[in-house]
């Protein structure tokens, strides 16, 4: 069994957690070129390594932020999405 | 007979053949490189070499020859998905399985059985009738049948899947099949390598030394190449290669695991797929069960498997046929996916003229390995991409003319 440990219900059965995938940096959608919107859609973070997704809890229907390596599967830490820095730059 | 026997013994004819060479120093220059020794690549290989007199080509493959996806997937062969572009396509890629043995003198093992995939909703059904009517129209063998029916096709299934998942109707799909998978790879590999083409297994690609808009040569871990062409046809790791080019694909990486149990007597004529239950099973022709189902719930790089998700492919698979529950796991396995948004890959032309795609495969790629390959290498050979590649294109997302084959996946990723 993979534990995740959710920032408002505590350790969990990774089993109750669904994930949103990548978080994406903020874009303006009215001052995107149309190139920069088919990015944002399509393209998300895939490096090996360290990346930095949302995840929900899903019983309490909670959204969070998880930093997890893509290789290991190691979940390195998670936080409430407060607590994502404005600049929002990834890991 | 005996004499004979001992006559052709004698004269040296039945000792074995070596099908591909041993790895050989690499060149300095090749006319086209491929970059990853599976099925496509080695396709691609083949097609370039017999149809287009194109010799100096080097197979460049990280591991060992068809190790990655070849390996790992589950063998469905098939035609039924739902846009005119993808049917057109596959549609081929099912008429070159069925010539396959003959046309590499190695026997695939093709059994074309049907595939039947089980609707326990009226949604699914609803969507079955939009395949069945796209797929005739483009002359496969397609349909939508009755619980009746789905009991004829296959005698032993769970009509009411445990009381929760009753089987409404199914889509029942008279082209599928299965092929052995590694005899797909070193067919073509022993084709191509006896006209020139030299496979360099454990070659791995570092990087690009780019030149305007083209490649000039590949970096590897034994040596530096120059090409004129190259095709990226490498399975899991599509997108990081891909972005030694300096190419940014739509790609993200998801595990997708499978299993096999004890060999059993012939009691599955057909494929079996649920996408209600995430499952879909095959027998294979040494009787074992192969189960498969949807990719892992999250992305990772690496061919680890879960418990999770192996009790999830069970309890499908006992759900259809519940006389499966005491049988034992033989083999179980991960392969890493290569995911686009709309489940459809990207093939042809990249922002480098002479870089070549054949990536985003997904979890649906061994079906395509011949027809990819054959219009790849006649993409290269004419330096213009085919027309059956053209919907393809990895501009396409640029243009919102995605082509959504999602819910034609045989078990709902």
């Amino acid at each position: 069994m993979k534990i995740m440990t959710c920032p408002l219900n505590g350790p969990r059965n990774i089993s109750e957690f669904t994930c949103f995938g990548p978080v994406d940096d903020p874009v303006d959608p009215d001052a995107l070129s149309d190139a920069a919107w088919s990015r944002h859609l399509f393209h998300h973070d895939n490096r090996a390594g360290v990346i930095r997704e949302w995840w929900r809890h899903t019983p309490s229907n909670y959204f969070f932020i998880a930093e997890r390596n893509t290789v290991t599967d190691e979940i390195v830490a998670t936080y409430g999405a407060n607590d994502l820095s404005h600049s929002r730059k990834t890991p | 007979m005996p004499l004979t026997l001992l006559k052709y013994g004698l004269h040296g004819h039945s000792l074995p053949d070596r099908d591909i060479p041993p790895t050989p120093d690499l060149r300095r220059h090749y006319d086209v490189v491929i970059i990853g020794g599976g099925g496509h690549g080695l396709a691609a290989a083949h097609y370039l070499s017999k149809h287009h007199g194109i010799t100096r080509v080097a197979v460049l493959e990280k591991g060992y020859l068809a190790g990655g996806n070849t390996a790992r997937n589950t063998t469905t062969i098939r035609s039924n998905y739902i846009t005119n572009a993808s049917i057109r396509f596959y549609k081929e890629a099912v008429a070159l399985y069925e010539s396959m043995s003959q046309e590499l003198n190695f026997n695939v093992m093709f059994s074309q059985r049907g595939q039947l995939t089980l609707a326990h909703s009226e949604a699914t059904l609803r969507s079955f009738h939009l395949r069945a009517e796209m797929g005739r129209h483009n002359g496969t063998r397609i349909s939508v049948v009755d619980p009746r029916q789905v009991l004829e096709i296959c005698p032993h299934l769970n009509m009411d899947a445990g009381g929760q998942h009753e089987i409404l109707g199914g889509l029942w799909h008279e082209d599928g099949g299965t092929a052995r998978h590694d005899a797909v790879a070193w067919g073509y590999a022993a084709q191509a390598a006896g006209r020139g083409v030299e496979i360099h297994q454990r070659t791995e690609v570092l990087g690009f030394e780019v030149s305007g808009d083209r490649v000039a040569a590949i970096r590897t871990n034994r040596g530096t190449v120059s090409v004129g062409h190259v095709i990226q046809a490498a399975g899991g790791m599509n997108q990081h290669v891909a972005e030694l080019a300096g190419i940014d694909l739509p790609i993200r990486c998801f595990p997708l695991q499978a299993m096999v149990t004890q060999a059993l007597k012939p009691f599955l004529h057909t494929l079996v797929s649920s996408a209600n239950l995430h499952v879909y099973l095959v027998q294979s022709s040494r009787g074992e069960i192969v189960i498969g189902g949807g990719s892992d719930p999250y992305q990772l790089i690496s061919t680890r498997s879960t418990l999770d998700l192996k009790e999830q492919l069970a309890h499908g698979a006992v759900q259809l046929f519940p006389f499966l529950h005491n049988v034992k796991l033989m083999r179980q396995w991960a392969g890493i996916t290569d995911m686009t948004p709309d489940y459809t890959p990207i093939m042809g032309a990249s922002p480098l003229r002479n870089y070549w795609l054949d990536c985003g495969w997904g979890t649906w790629g061994f079906k395509a390995t011949p027809v990819a390959g054959k219009y790849l290498a006649e993409t290269v050979a004419n330096e213009r991409v085919a027309d059956i590649l053209l919907p393809f294109s990895l501009s396409r997302f640029a243009t919102m003319d995605l082509i959504n084959e999602m819910g034609a996946t045989a078990a709902s990723h």
